[in-house]
């Protein structure tokens, strides 16, 4: 088997990516590019979340934490302190990342449904204090002044920019997973999600991998935070730590498979095409929430090992072609 | 000492409101004791017996204390419904399973919610007086609301440890093997369980609604009290939610008088966190 | 294998496309306003329909979101219902008619952004991207018209805001987004003037929502207060879904206020009037911002009595022509009776300062089209720098420096309070300034 075929469980999400990077511009609709991103930004954080999720089997609920922790410190130092973009978001990912390794020091020691509550707590918890923080501006938040385009060639091509960046965000998420998955490091958090005890007996320091799991889950998630903030030009506490959007990517990752490299990209697409139709329909608009509950809950009941999952279950076949 | 007169005036009415809290989480905490299952349509059931509440009195007229024997049996009828179609086939799966299937109950019924009333608040202005003691003033609603709370949870308590479906509740809640090798039909209790669960919820919602304005997604905040309430007093442990429901309304009194108002939730989560972290099993020495 | 591998992709992209079609082009790009239309008036042509005979006619897609449902409902509602007042008056009239002859006609574009910002930033993008809006009014609520204006401007749409009187919004380096309220920081300072005359020795105690409005407001109050004089002697911001007043209100009373200034919007304003008079505090004067000029606050009974509070515009107390030509200034538009009448005969309802604000709106989109004599955004956006006039709402005139771009510096406001009349019904009369006062306030509302 040549280098080519060993890899080929990361060729057709690259593919997905790309098909949405250059979607927009065939097209030629700003509306494209705008639907497109919002898909990129899914797949990016919905990727990271199944780090987490579907390598460990921890059950995050507030996995939006880093969304908005991260990118309230880069957008602050986007803002405030007049750094450049680049620097911001790396300095999102990074502070997330800082954030998860001390989170997780802490209540990763809960297990199962001790753990989801937890990081509900963490969740709000985070919002109010921000809500405080006269730093950060408090409730009112932070407001970018528009003259910061201009450093990015104005506020057209920023956000033609952002939506580039976004793209890269998500090959990088999706990069990650796929080595994790395909590391030592990742079998051996395969091995706590199905038995921590065992893994333990069988030489995994749970404890080290689970955290920085934890790490690598948050890093990119505060990364999309800045760019997100930088994009709409605004950030208030709740629109930066909305825990129905953490719930939202729990959704997309079961609804694609979890613990796959594919799963979250097609849940993502998938959650957010239908979403998208659903909001803007004169039928579905008041009840598409009902709607995308239902949908989860058949999921969730008759095929809970997601689409991926289920095709790679149907058809040995494809589980070199579907990672 | 200031503060001490500001706390005099604030505690009747965080203790008042502490009670139908704690009838809320006791809703809560019911199905994780007997079930292990934590049940996000919570919140959404909540908002339910608010407009119950709303239904029953401006719409039909009739008196919101006795609207709450309509409410209570729509509630756990409800509650079997979604025991048994969403929750029952998941009962042994792992803890996903469970979380996500009553999250989606949760995005159902907010949808139809907010199909039906829209995401707007609404009112019921219900009037029932008040109180003057000493230098604060109890409003006759939450006086009331506070007592349904206690007769609530009494009557709770009677059918736990008085009846025989009570009976087999605790049963199951041990052991469920166990209880079913006795014969017990373990899921018709679950099913009881989780509607007496989804009861107490609504009540709860039912009363709040009589003196505080509400929307099909105020539930919500409800819900992560009671979160913050179980765990305090113990996941599965129903009076240690009455008594951790009378904690978060001390606390939403007495912290007001030293900090700023926006500060309870920090206060409210950060503690949260820490009881998760430290003492799992709650603050009051619960089961284990 | 290869070949699996290949049918499987191109499956997959076909059903990533289809998907995304869905998700981005499935809404009609025709669909009626969601708002109620007065009945009297067809439904105006959809805006997207190619004008038939080309200079002859053509008509402006407006585009904005109203508040349909969620918190902010009562006086998006009423915002709307002014704008399409405007608009369906301007097309029945047969449109305005440029110099070069052609007719322009308007339509309007929109959405139920149910009170969330996340919602109004994709639909704002929606308007200008998919609807091909002209021109574009905010929604209602300045946390909401934040949002919508970074949309605005990052596209370079120009944006009238009415409902959003934050001043920060215009100290963000906008240059097409231009405000016709009073801003802010100014809202409380004419009570406070009040107030000055009624007991200069006050203690107030301020308690506000915590959004974008109500601290811009406050950020004015507080220095206007202590310069004349005033002890403030709390100050508290609560969340805008707070329910339980009664933690603050035990506070009030604990710090010995005898005023209470501040609230925020329709919904917590009203909850926290009601509980402020359940419990029976004893307050001398209370000032709340945005819910007593609402006709629906008497729906709180004997809980809206004596409460004040700021107002854009009173229909008891409406600007005048022989006003503007006093003050050397342009008249433009209808007279306020004429404007009254004809919402009320549309609404049956008498209009608040909501619906004169929505109204007058569409009127400087008007004249401003009218004076650019084109229907080109950088004319329209030099008239608009330009205007300086007078209408039934009052003076309109915007800050041109940079950096305060698009601030409202020619409108004034009045205060009103809820009084009874003979026949013991709850009004609204308009207490400040004296020399437009309908009644004298009461004070103290309660006894010391």
């Amino acid at each position: 088997m040549t280098n080519w075929q060993k890899h080929i469980g990361i060729i057709i999400p690259l593919l997905v990516i790309a098909g949405l990077m250059l979607y927009p511009t065939i097209t030629g609709k700003a509306a494209a590019r705008e639907t497109a991103f919002t898909i990129l930004k899914a797949i990016a954080l919905a990727s990271s979340l199944n780090i987490l999720l579907g390598y460990t089997g921890y059950v995050s609920f507030g996995h939006i934490v880093f969304f908005g922790f991260g990118g309230y410190v880069g957008f602050y130092l986007l803002s405030s302190q007049g750094m450049s973009l680049w620097i911001c978001i790396l300095a999102g990912g990074v502070s997330s990342g800082v954030l998860a390794f001390l989170l997780g020091k802490a209540i990763l020691r809960l297990r199962g449904a001790y753990f989801a509550l937890a990081t509900i707590g963490v969740n709000e918890a985070m919002r109010a204090f921000i809500n405080n923080f006269d730093l950060f501006g408090g409730p009112t938040g932070i407001t970018l002044n528009f003259k910061a385009y201009l450093a990015y060639g104005g506020a057209a091509k920023a956000l033609e920019m952002a939506f580039y960046v976004v793209g890269g965000l998500a090959i990088l998420a999706i990069i990650l997973s796929y080595i994790i998955r395909t590391s030592k490091f990742g079998l051996g958090l395969l091995a706590i999600r199905e038995n921590e005890d065992a893994a333990e007996v069988m030489g995994v320091f749970a404890p080290d991998a689970k955290t920085w799991a934890y790490v690598l889950s948050a890093i990119i998630p505060g990364m999309i935070g800045v760019l997100f903030f930088f994009k709409n030009g605004n950030v208030e506490p709740h629109d930066a730590f909305p825990l129905h959007a953490s719930i939202e990517l729990l959704v997309m990752v079961m609804l694609g498979g979890q613990g796959t490299v594919l799963g979250p990209i097609l849940g993502a697409f998938a959650y957010q095409g239908m979403r998208g139709y659903l909001v803007t329909s004169d039928f579905f608009k008041d009840i598409q929430l009902s709607v995308s509950g239902a949908l989860l809950l058949i999921i969730v009941l008759f095929i809970p090992a997601g689409a991926v999952g289920w095709l790679r279950q149907r058809f040995p076949i494809l589980r070199r072609v579907l990672a | 000492m200031q503060q001490i007169n500001l706390l005099l005036a604030s505690l009747p009415d965080g203790i008042l409101l502490g009670f139908v809290y704690g009838v809320a989480a006791m809703g809560l905490t019911l199905i994780w004791g007997v079930m292990n299952v934590i049940n996000l349509s919570h919140g959404p059931i909540i908002s339910l017996g608010m407009f119950g509440t709303y239904i029953i009195f401006i719409k039909l007229g009739v008196n919101p204390y006795l609207g709450l024997f309509i409410v209570a049996p729509i509630g756990l009828l409800l509650g079997i419904l979604i025991y048994t179609v969403a929750v029952h086939r998941v009962i042994n799966a792992p803890h996903l399973s469970s979380l996500l299937a009553t999250f989606s109950v949760n995005m159902i019924i907010i949808g139809l919610g907010t199909a039906a009333f829209t995401t707007s608040p609404y009112n019921v202005d219900f009037n029932m007086g008040s109180v003057t003691l000493g230098s604060t003033t109890l409003l006759g609603t939450r006086l009331i609301a506070a007592l349904a709370s206690v007769i609530a949870t009494g009557s709770l308590y009677l059918f736990l440890y008085r009846t025989r479906p009570g009976k087999y509740i605790r049963a199951v809640a041990n052991n469920r093997s166990a209880a079913e090798l006795m014969g017990i039909p373990s899921s018709r209790i679950l099913a009881l369980s989780f509607g007496l669960g989804t009861m107490l919820a609504a009540i709860s919602g039912a009363l709040i609604a009589t003196f505080f304005p509400f929307s099909i997604l105020s539930g919500g905040g409800y819900e992560l009290k009671s979160f913050v309430i179980g765990v305090l007093g113990g996941l599965g442990n129903p009076i240690g939610a009455l008594v951790g429901g009378l904690a978060l309304g001390v606390l939403e009194a007495i912290v007001p008088a030293f900090l700023e108002t926006s500060w309870v939730p920090v206060i409210e989560f950060g503690l949260f966190i820490l009881v998760l972290l430290v003492r799992p099993n709650g603050l009051f020495g619960a089961k284990q | 294998m290869k070949r699996t591998l290949f049918n499987l992709f191109a499956l997959l992209v076909v059903f990533s496309l289809a998907l995304t079609a869905c998700g981005g082009g499935a809404a009609p790009a025709t669909e009626a306003p969601v708002v109620e239309a007065p009945a009297a008036t067809d439904a105006p042509a959809a805006a997207t329909e190619a004008p038939v005979a080309a200079p002859e006619e053509v008509t402006i897609t407006v585009g904005f979101t109203a508040s349909q449902t969620g918190a902010q409902e009562v006086s998006s509602k009423r915002q709307v219902n002014g704008f399409n007042l405007w608009m369906n008056q301007v097309n029945e009239a047969g449109g305005l008619t440029l110099s070069d002859g052609t007719v322009v006609k308007f339509a309007a574009q929109s959405y139920d952004d149910e009170s969330t910002k996340e919602r109004v930033q994709e639909l704002y993008t929606r308007l200008i991207t998919e609807d091909n809006a002209d021109f574009l009014i905010s929604p209602y609520s300045s946390g909401l018209t934040a949002a919508a204006a970074v949309i605005a401007e990052q596209n370079g749409k120009l944006m009238i805001t009415t409902g959003a009187a934050d001043d920060d919004t215009y100290k963000q380096g906008y240059t097409g987004v231009f405000q016709l309220y009073t801003p802010g920081s100014l809202y409380l300072t004419s009570t406070v003037d009040m107030l000055k005359t009624l007991d200069p020795a006050a203690k107030i105690a301020i308690v506000n929502e915590s959004d974008k409005f109500s601290t811009a407001v406050v950020g004015g109050l507080k220095p206007y207060a202590e310069a004349a004089g005033f002890e403030i002697v709390l100050e508290e911001a609560y969340a805008s879904d707070t329910a339980d007043f009664g933690p603050i209100i035990n506070k009030i009373v604990d710090s010995g206020a005898t005023v209470v200034l501040g609230g925020g919007h329709y919904p917590d304003g009203s909850t926290f009037a009601r509980q402020l008079y359940e419990r029976k505090v004893g307050i001398q004067f209370i000032g709340i911002l945005v819910a007593p000029p609402d006709s629906k606050f008497s729906e709180l009974g004997d809980a809206a009595l004596g409460v004040t509070g700021p107002s854009q515009w009173e229909g008891k107390a409406t600007h005048t022509e022989e006003e503007a030509n006093g003050l050397g200034i342009e008249w433009f538009g209808p007279s306020g009776e004429e404007f009254s009448a004809a919402f009320e005969a549309a609404y049956t309802d008498k209009p608040t300062y909501h619906a004169a604000g929505g109204y007058t709106a569409g009127l400087l989109l008007e004249k401003a089209i009218r004076d650019a004599d084109s229907v080109d955004s950088e004319a329209v956006k030099a008239a608009l720098d330009a205007t300086n006039i007078f209408t039934f709402y009052g003076g309109i005139k915007f800050d041109t420096s940079a950096e305060a771009h698009g601030l409202q510096v020619g409108h004034s406001m009045v205060v009103i309070q809820w009084q009874k009349n003979e026949a013991g019904e709850l009004v609204r009369e308009v207490v400040w300034p004296a020399d437009v006062a309908t009644k004298a306030p009461i004070f103290p509302i309660t006894a010391p």
